[in-house]
């Protein structure tokens, strides 16, 4: 029969052939799969050969915080004001103040620490995107949600380490779910307004903008206007330090430069944006 | 109890749980995500296990059937279209679980429109998309003679034949000799994207820093590994009770129950590897989730549903002289098929239910932000449902697909199979 007439009878010699064969296209597999994973063909330079005080960039503006928990009494004005600003719902909050007790203290204050998006430098986020809806800035270095391209697989909350970025899963507070006048006013985040339905941002996943709706067309901000992330805005004992980083004379880098502020989990290498000072 | 008996308790469990499904699926596109219990640090729940759940079990009767059309394995030649079938289904009841966990269902398109081919899950849902247009040409092409050949039959089974043999009316010898050679590509083909694409799945956790618990190079080879074994294990139980098989497919039913029991025990060496090393490492991120599969409120999951249910007790089956019983290695089949899906929930939620940042769940007070998770009976009834219509197109196929005796290269081609087997002796 002619349907035999490929291979009517198979060798042990054949079969290892194929074998091998197939382990090598396995072997292939794997490597494709590799080149593929992390990213290993955009990998940051090594930090030996990066000059002190961060990597080199093209960028305008390199956007960040100082944060001095020496300052910070856990008021947590910080979050009201930013869900003040961003109209964020029940369970997303862009900033939160966790606390730790530390052990040997004079007084039993924790330190808290208000953690916003660290906009880091090397965003892992961002890479595990399947859409590309979640990227960084080229301008500002600020790390964005595209909400009409994010199809809420929420992959991104899982790459990353700080626990930044959260799931809008559509509840409201009381006042937006009665529809009072409250509720008609849209939030300003990314220049949108957005007003609050069961469309997006409902099923994307959010996160911190350092609220980059308050930029100016050329991507400033301005304190003495106001125009400045409400979390830093609003802090009481002046905790939170905003500014440029490319900027030398800013506030935040001085205190960089002048400080030994610390960073949350360097060893990741992603290189965040908000420093601490303990 | 007799065949019809048990036939109609499966039909009836299928509909029963299909049917409670649409509660799950009308709530899921009534009120989106509102009732579901995961949040955004236990971001992954239920339907993401189900997931990766049911696509091993697709990769892995994928990667069984290349036995027989890859590598010549005419030992399971009679298994073979139910293998390809089987991946069919579990890869179709995949891809509806993980559908339902995107939070905006209708640009699930997006990924192949703006794929960012940096993520692993890029990668991984290219893959699978290449591989079901794969897996359904190479089961078309394995059925096909024998659609043609049953389309002239009365009844709703010959028009239905009539219907997926595509107009096809070929039944020369060079027409099946054709759909040989393509079966054969198209296996070939599979086996590198079955491999890659499962792997990925792995990859897409294993490349997640953030989460220690996963970060292991050996993530995708576990992923591969735990496929075969759960993947053969389902197979073993499907050849036993589909058409007959307890009585047609002794041999094989027993065959599978070796070969299974050979993978799980290589899956249990992994597994104790990745276990042993991170306890004994003893660094604290990567110690943290185990402790949760260990000794976590869910501990049960881990040393009764994981440990018991789905290794200890099919390894016992398949090894004592239970093993010469096909009564027997299809119910240790069936443990580890069901034990698996406790596997799945372990990698899962102990990856997840670790705070990032210290102290980030009591942060501010919401469900969402807390390491806490057990599924909602909205999850558990859209899961119930899929496992629901699996079963029925399981019985579908059951009624619908051509018995391996009606097989497509006929009697000549068992003659052939004699002259195999006589040849590897004389080798």
């Amino acid at each position: 029969m002619s349907v035999e007439s490929e291979a009517p009878c198979l060798s042990r010699r054949d079969l290892v052939q194929r074998l091998l064969g197939a382990g090598a296209g396995a072997l292939a597999t794997a490597l494709g799969a590799g080149a593929s994973m992390a990213s290993l063909a955009t990998a940051p330079p090594a930090r030996a050969a990066v000059p002190e005080g961060g990597l080199p960039t093209r960028r305008k503006f390199r956007y960040g915080m100082v944060i001095d928990t020496r300052r910070c009494v856990g008021c947590r004005a910080c979050v009201v004001a930013c869900k003040a600003e961003n109209k964020t719902p029940p369970g997303v909050s862009y900033t939160v103040v966790v606390e730790e007790a530390v052990a040997n203290r004079f007084d039993d204050k924790p330190i808290f620490m208000t953690k916003p998006c660290f906009h880091c430098e090397n965003p892992p986020c961002v890479d595990v995107c399947p859409v590309s809806a979640t990227f960084k800035r080229e301008r500002d270095g600020l790390v964005v949600i595209d909400y009409d391209r994010c199809i809420g697989c929420r992959y991104c909350i899982t790459g990353c380490p700080y626990g930044a970025r959260s799931f809008d899963f559509g509840e409201n507070y009381a006042p937006v779910a009665s529809a009072t006048a409250y509720a008609q006013v849209p939030s300003p985040e990314y220049g949108q307004f957005r007003r609050r339905t069961d469309a997006s941002p409902v099923g994307n996943v959010r996160k911190c903008t350092f609220c980059l709706h308050l930029q100016d067309a050329e991507g400033r901000y301005d304190k003495a206007a106001g125009r400045w992330p409400a979390c830093a805005k609003t802090c009481t004992g002046h905790a939170i330090f905003f500014g440029d980083f490319n900027d030398p004379e800013s506030e935040v880098a001085r205190l960089v430069r002048e400080r030994q502020p610390v960073r949350l989990k360097e060893e990741l290498g992603t290189e965040p944006n908000v420093h601490y000072l303990l | 109890m007799n065949a019809t008996g048990l036939k109609r308790i499966f039909w009836i469990t299928g509909a029963v749980l299909f049917a409670a499904g649409l509660a799950g699926w009308y709530d899921r596109f009534a009120h989106g995500h509102v009732n579901a219990n995961y949040g955004s640090i236990v971001t992954w729940g239920l339907w993401v296990a189900a997931y990766i759940y049911f696509i091993g079990l697709s990769a892995g009767s994928f990667l069984i059937s290349s036995l027989v059309y890859v590598f010549d394995l005419r030992r399971f030649e009679r298994i073979g279209r139910l293998a390809v079938f089987t991946a069919v289904v579990t890869l179709f009841l995949a891809l509806l679980s993980i559908w339902a966990d995107l939070g905006h269902m209708a640009r699930a398109w997006h990924v192949i429109v703006y794929a960012n081919f940096k993520s692993p899950m890029a990668w991984m849902i290219w893959l699978y998309s290449a591989y079901f247009l794969l897996l359904v040409a190479e089961l078309w092409f394995l059925l096909r003679a024998d659609l043609v050949a049953g389309s002239g039959a009365p009844g709703a089974k010959g028009a239905i034949y009539r219907l997926i043999s595509l107009g096809s009316r070929d039944q020369s010898p060079a027409a099946l000799a054709r759909d040989r050679r393509v079966v054969r590509v198209l296996a070939t083909i599979g086996v590198p994207v079955a491999i890659m694409f499962h792997g990925g799945v792995g990859a897409l956790f294993g490349v997640v820093a953030a989460r220690p618990h996963w970060h292991s190079g050996l993530f995708p080879i576990l992923f591969l590994l735990s496929a075969l074994v759960s993947g053969g294990a389902l197979l073993t139980l499907i050849t036993a009770i589909f058409q007959d098989g307890w009585r047609r497919n002794r041999d094989t039913v027993l065959t599978l129950g070796r070969m299974v029991l050979g993978l799980l025990l290589l899956d249990v060496l992994f597994q104790a590897s990745e276990i042993l090393v991170a306890v004994r490492g003893g660094i604290p991120g990567h110690v943290e989730g185990l402790k949760l599969v260990i000794a976590g409120p869910f501990w049960w999951v881990f040393w009764g549903w994981q440990l018991l249910l789905g290794t200890l007790i099919p390894i016992v089956l398949l090894a004592a002289p239970t093993r010469r019983n096909p009564r027997w290695v299809s119910l240790a089949g069936l443990l580890i098929a069901v034990g698996f899906l406790g596997v799945r929930l372990n990698i899962v939620i102990p990856g997840l239910a670790a705070e990032e940042i210290r102290g980030l769940s009591r942060a501010i007070a919401s469900a969402r932000m807390t390491t806490a998770y057990l599924p909602s009976a909205s999850e558990w009834l859209l899961t119930f449902g899929v496992v629901g219509l699996g079963l029925l197109l399981f019985g579908l196929g059951e009624w619908l697909l051509p018995k391996e005796e009606l097989s497509w290269a006929g009697d000549g081609h068992r003659a052939d199979v004699h002259a195999e087997e006589t040849s590897h002796v004389r080798a």
